[in-house]
């Protein structure tokens, strides 16, 4: 079970958190523009990573805020942990 | 009756003796003892039937990874358990255990004619056999093998004990407490380490706690007398927790571990009582230290599972630890220094013992010492063959050849009553590679090791392959001084001196004359597999490990192969040509040894099971005969059984009162949420399909709330109770996920907006009442308050008190009859019920369930959003276009609504249907299609709600259909088991179409 370093409150156990997938996908600001093609890229498509990938977790069972982890998931280790909004760390690629 | 207890030990004490019963017979020992010592100390070898060939099966070892000797404790239908291993389970008066898998009784069972027809059952008997006659299977094939399947039996009714989880966090777990573990641990805790040490026997020390050869001392004492003063003198620190009887099931990642604590197994039964039984340990620890040890591995060779075989160390332990010898007569089979151990130790206590090594020669200290004492040793032999149907009587040996591949010369037969054998040890990397880390083989002695660390552990001792007292010593304290970087100097001048060396021929499947395919050479003792399967297996094609494992079962009992799993490695690889650290092992699994449910469950079982929320009318639904239905974690009244109606019955009667006069519901469970800030209403715009920035203040809204795929998601009224200030519903499952939504929403996409969000579901009663009669009864609770349609229409809100207490009521309506909810805190809620049902009773007032909210509310055709929708209903397949509005440039699902799969004129639809026969209800779920000739036949859709209607005396139906928009007055056919319902496509309103009653 992964320990957490929820930005707002510290180290939390992984079942106060839930996971909110692939994170910095960004909803288009004005979707009438776009073609189907487009927004099922938006919509449906996800990476799914052997190695480092960025994702979002929400301490639902904490303080509610969601935020950015970047895990390996080749280990399960966390990297780094980022609020929303914050750029992701640029030695992660 | 024999006694094979020949000398008195400090860890048995003779001043207490303990009866138990084995088989029904009644038996003593003493405490301390485990079942299996005392079983031995009864002369008790025999203690099962394998689980395929009904072998007659003794106890092999000493500890978890005993594969024959599990039995059945107790016999109540509540406490008994299967499986337990005689050789954990610490011997108490009253002890009940019972042999498994035979049949009448362990000395005589039927199913033993398996092994004089074991030719015709080998390896995958099971997937070749049982495949023809096709019919067999059901009736004939399947109740058999369920018949001999398993092993053991369940308790039948719940058990009654008590568990318990407890949540611990620690620098450093210590994982073992034999010699390095304790090295270990002192370390740790005299460094400022908060040390947590688990060891699962009753006592500390490991295997060199009974170890008292001469030519093995410490600091020139015996290396059991040291190690004594160690524990000694780890009890003495402050900051290292000691738990025993304690083993680790699982290594998680980030130094997430369990432990299950033993507390009460040990005790007689009226001790038991009202204690916890045992504790799960939920520990998170900065740094693991693993110092499990090493097992010892078994020889494979022809005969060697007969009763009154095994290990060899096993049979010191019995000998010095417990007091017991394992015969009278003992023959030690070895490969390697250890059994010689053994050898002089049941010299010393003056049993006749002698030798056979699979070496040509060696000369360590400890064979000098044997020989010394005259104890015959037969070098560069092997055992080829062993006799004696219920215990061993004697065996033969032959000697091997110079490669040997194979035996020469003549069979020299000897007899006996006991054989140990000693294949080497086998570290046991269970808690390394559970945590993640990978391994590496050591050729010189066949064994898999440690390797890469994933976590923040270290395997120290003989789990990491150092196997003779002075490596163990040394190299565990030089890595723990590296791993937390310490530099501790206890144990710089400890002086060791051990005549133990490594020295081994390692010889997986020994050699014989007789073919293979004659002999039974057992690999896993559990489950039956013999080294002739393995090969069958590769000959069959079978290559990777992890198939052959499946394939013959090996390693895959309760014992989860620790005896097997290398001989079975090792055979692939030699009989396939290729060096066996290239074969990978198969996976080790939690739990290390098995667990209850009971220890898994802990406090959560009878009303803990689930978290249980009751509104604060509850107690009077349970006065008034309310049948309740779970709705998520809510109870919620499902139908009040006045006068012992049947549900039918109590339905017809609410629904009917609540349209002709009035009905009262407990809305209390509706999720509720309070959204305030500036921009509230542009939040409510982006967030719902229709517009709010023109809802005035005291108005009410019904908003429904789309997925960003365009299905309907969650729906509800919202009011608006000031200009920054709103108050939405949603249903009752939804609640919570509505909230995370919503929040998601706005803490990654839009934080920009000035929106505050919170529940206040449990803050809030509602008491909903609807029906003809509803404002009179508003009248008398309200007097003051102005019910008139101008001053308080439909969809609006106002504030009052009851009795000084504040209200918020809202006229809205989810049963299309004139409604008000009236809301208030929650701690005046029954008391807000009871006033409204005694306000009622002149009208009689009639409260209602969830069952008749559901039959109004589809009388007009509303949707319950989960029950008509399924995440695959947009707004339009609902027929709710009206909803949706067209202005708005944005809202969550917008886009998708004119996806090209969205507006597909064949997507399933909303219809209401009637069936021909008004009386006949309408199975939910049913199938709907318009041609039963046609096969396959082409199914159109299925019933989502149905009910009988009073109010309108027949039964209606709600449905998705494929392009049901389209079909009104459609004849369409329900195809049931028995006959065939015709039904007609309607509108999905079938009363009141022209909303009269909300304004009644």
């Amino acid at each position: 079970m992964f320990l957490i370093n929820c930005p707002f409150c510290g180290e939390r156990d992984q079942s106060e958190f839930s996971s909110g997938g692939e994170a910095h996908i960004v909803r288009p600001k004005q979707p009438t523009e776009l073609s189907d093609d487009e927004w099922a890229e938006y919509l449906f498509m996800r990476k799914n990573i052997k190695g480092i990938q960025f994702e979002r977790w929400n301490h639902v069972h904490g303080c509610r805020k969601w935020f950015n982890v970047v895990r390996d998931t080749s280990n399960d280790k966390i990297l780094s942990v980022y609020k929303m909004g914050e750029k992701p760390p640029v030695n992660y690629k | 009756m024999p006694n094979y207890r020949i000398h008195k030990t400090e860890y048995i004490d003779e001043t207490k003796r303990v009866s138990f019963k084995y088989d029904g017979k009644t038996y003593f020992g003493y405490e301390g003892d485990t079942l299996a010592s005392a079983l031995l100390a009864n002369g008790i070898h025999l203690v099962g039937r394998s689980f395929k060939y009904h072998r007659p099966r003794g106890i092999v070892s000493c500890g978890a990874e005993e594969p024959n000797a599990i039995c059945q404790i107790g016999s109540k239908k509540d406490l008994t358990e299967p499986n337990v291993r005689a050789t954990e389970l610490e011997l108490y008066e009253g002890l009940e255990a019972s042999s498994q898998n035979c049949w009448p009784n362990v000395k005589f069972d039927i199913g033993g004619i398996n092994n004089f027809i074991s030719p015709l059952i080998p390896a995958g008997f099971y997937y070749k056999t049982f495949m023809w006659p096709k019919s067999f299977w059901k009736k004939v094939y399947e109740p058999l093998i369920r018949l001999s399947a398993g092993l053991g039996k369940s308790p039948t009714e719940p058990d009654p004990d008590i568990y318990d989880h407890k949540y611990v966090h620690y620098d450093v777990l210590v994982i073992g407490g034999g010699v390095s573990g304790i090295i270990a641990a002192k370390m740790a805790a005299k460094n400022n380490f908060k040390t947590l040490l688990v060891d699962d026997k009753k006592i500390l020390g490991g295997s060199t706690i009974y170890q008292n050869n001469e030519s093995i001392k410490i600091d020139d004492k015996l290396s059991n007398e040291w190690l004594k003063n160690e524990i000694q003198e780890i009890k003495k620190l402050s900051n290292l927790t000691i738990k025993t009887r304690t083993s680790i099931a699982a290594y998680h990642g980030y130094n997430f571990l369990l432990a299950k604590e033993n507390l009460t197994d040990h005790l007689p039964e009226e001790k038991k009582k009202n204690k916890i039984r045992q504790r799960l340990w939920k520990i998170r620890a900065k740094k693991v230290i693993i110092a499990t040890g090493s097992i010892e591995r078994p020889l494979v060779f022809n005969n060697n599972d007969r009763p009154g075989i095994l290990l060899s160390n096993s049979i010191n332990k019995y000998l010095d630890y417990y007091g017991v010898t394992c015969g009278e007569n003992i023959i030690l089979f070895t490969n390697n220094d250890s059994a010689y151990e053994t050898s002089i130790s049941l010299h010393k206590k003056g049993i006749k013992n002698i030798i056979v090594d699979l070496r040509k020669s060696a000369s360590s200290e400890l064979i000098k010492q044997a020989e010394s004492l005259g104890i015959k040793i037969y070098f560069n032999h092997v055992v080829t063959n062993t006799f004696g149907y219920r215990k061993i009587n004697s065996l033969e040996i032959m000697k091997l050849s110079e490669d040997g591949n194979t035996t020469v010369g003549n069979k020299i037969r000897l007899s006996c009553d006991c054989l140990g054998m000693s294949g080497g040890w086998t570290p046991m990397v269970h808690m390394h590679t559970q945590s993640g880390g990978k391994l590496d083989f050591r050729d010189e002695d066949q064994v898999f090791l440690p390797k890469e660390n994933s976590e923040d552990q270290i395997s120290v001792g003989s789990c990491n392959g150092d196997f003779d007292l002075e490596n163990i010593i040394d190299k565990t304290v030089n890595k723990i001084n590296k791993f937390l970087d310490i530099d501790n100097q206890d144990y710089r001048d400890t002086n060791i001196i051990c005549s133990k060396e490594n020295d081994k021929r390692n010889i997986w499947l020994l050699p014989n004359k007789i073919p293979l395919g004659k002999t039974k050479c057992f690999i896993d003792f559990q489950n039956d597999s013999t080294a002739k399967d393995i090969k069958l297996a590769l000959k069959e094609g079978f290559r990777s490990i992890e198939h052959v494992k499946r394939y013959t079962t090996t390693g895959m009992a309760t014992d989860q192969g620790k005896l097997s799993n290398m001989h079975a490695l090792g055979i692939i690889a030699d009989t396939a040509g290729v060096k066996m650290g290239t074969l990978g092992t198969t996976t080790f699994r939690p739990p290390f040894t098995p667990l209850t449910f009971g220890t898994l469950v802990g406090r959560n079982v009878g009303k803990f099971f689930e978290v249980v929320r009751k509104t604060s009318m509850h107690e009077w639904h349970v006065e008034n005969n309310a049948e309740f239905e779970n709705v998520g974690q809510w109870k919620r009244p499902w139908y009040y059984a006045k006068n012992g109606e049947n549900m039918h019955d109590a339905v017809q009667r609410e629904s009917k009162a609540a349209r002709d006069s009035a009905g009262i519901l407990d809305a209390s469970t509706l999720g509720k949420i309070d959204i305030q800030g500036t921009d509230a209403s542009e939040f409510l715009n982006r967030v719902y399909t229709n517009a709010w920035s023109k809802l005035a203040i005291g108005k009410c809204r019904y908003g429904l709330m789309l997925n960003e795929d365009g299905m309907v998601y969650d729906d509800g009224v919202t009011t608006r109770i000031s200009e920054n200030h709103y108050l939405m519903t949603t249903t009752t499952g939804g609640a919570a996920n509505v909230l995370s939504k919503l929040e998601d929403y706005l803490q990654t996409e839009w934080p920009e907006l000035d929106v505050y969000l919170t529940s206040v579901t449990d803050h809030y009663s509602t008491a909903s009442i609807c029906g003809p009669n509803s404002k009179k009864i508003l009248k008398k609770l309200f007097p003051n308050l102005d019910l008139s349609d101008e001053n308080f229409p439909h969809m609006s809100f106002k504030e009052d008190k009851l009795e000084n207490i504040n209200c918020r009521i809202m006229r809205i309506s989810f049963t299309g009859e004139l409604s008000y909810e009236i809301n208030i805190e929650s701690k005046y809620g029954n008391s807000l019920w009871k006033m409204c049902i005694e306000a009622g009773k002149e009208f009689n007032l009639t409260p209602y369930g969830t069952e008749t909210m559901h039959l109004l509310r589809a009388e007009k055709g509303f949707i319950i959003v989960g029950q008509d929708t399924d995440g695959t209903m947009t707004p339009s397949d609902l027929q709710m276009d009206w909803i949706v509005s067209k202005k708005k440039y944005d809202f969550i699902g917008k886009r998708s609504l004119y996806r090209s799969d969205t507006i597909r004129e064949d997507r399933k639809q909303l219809v209401g249907l009637l069936t021909d026969d008004p009386k006949e209800i309408l199975e939910e779920g049913a199938q709907i299609v318009s041609d039963i000739k046609s096969k396959p036949i082409d199914m159109l859709g299925h019933i989502t709600s149905s009910y009988f209607s009073p109010n309108l005396n027949k039964s209606i139906a709600l449905a998705v259909v494929r392009s049901g928009k389209t079909m009104k007055g459609q004849k369409l056919i329900i195809p049931m088991e028995n006959k065939n319902i015709n039904v007609t496509v309607s509108d999905t309103i079938f009363l009141d179409k022209e909303n009269k009653r909300l304004n009644a």
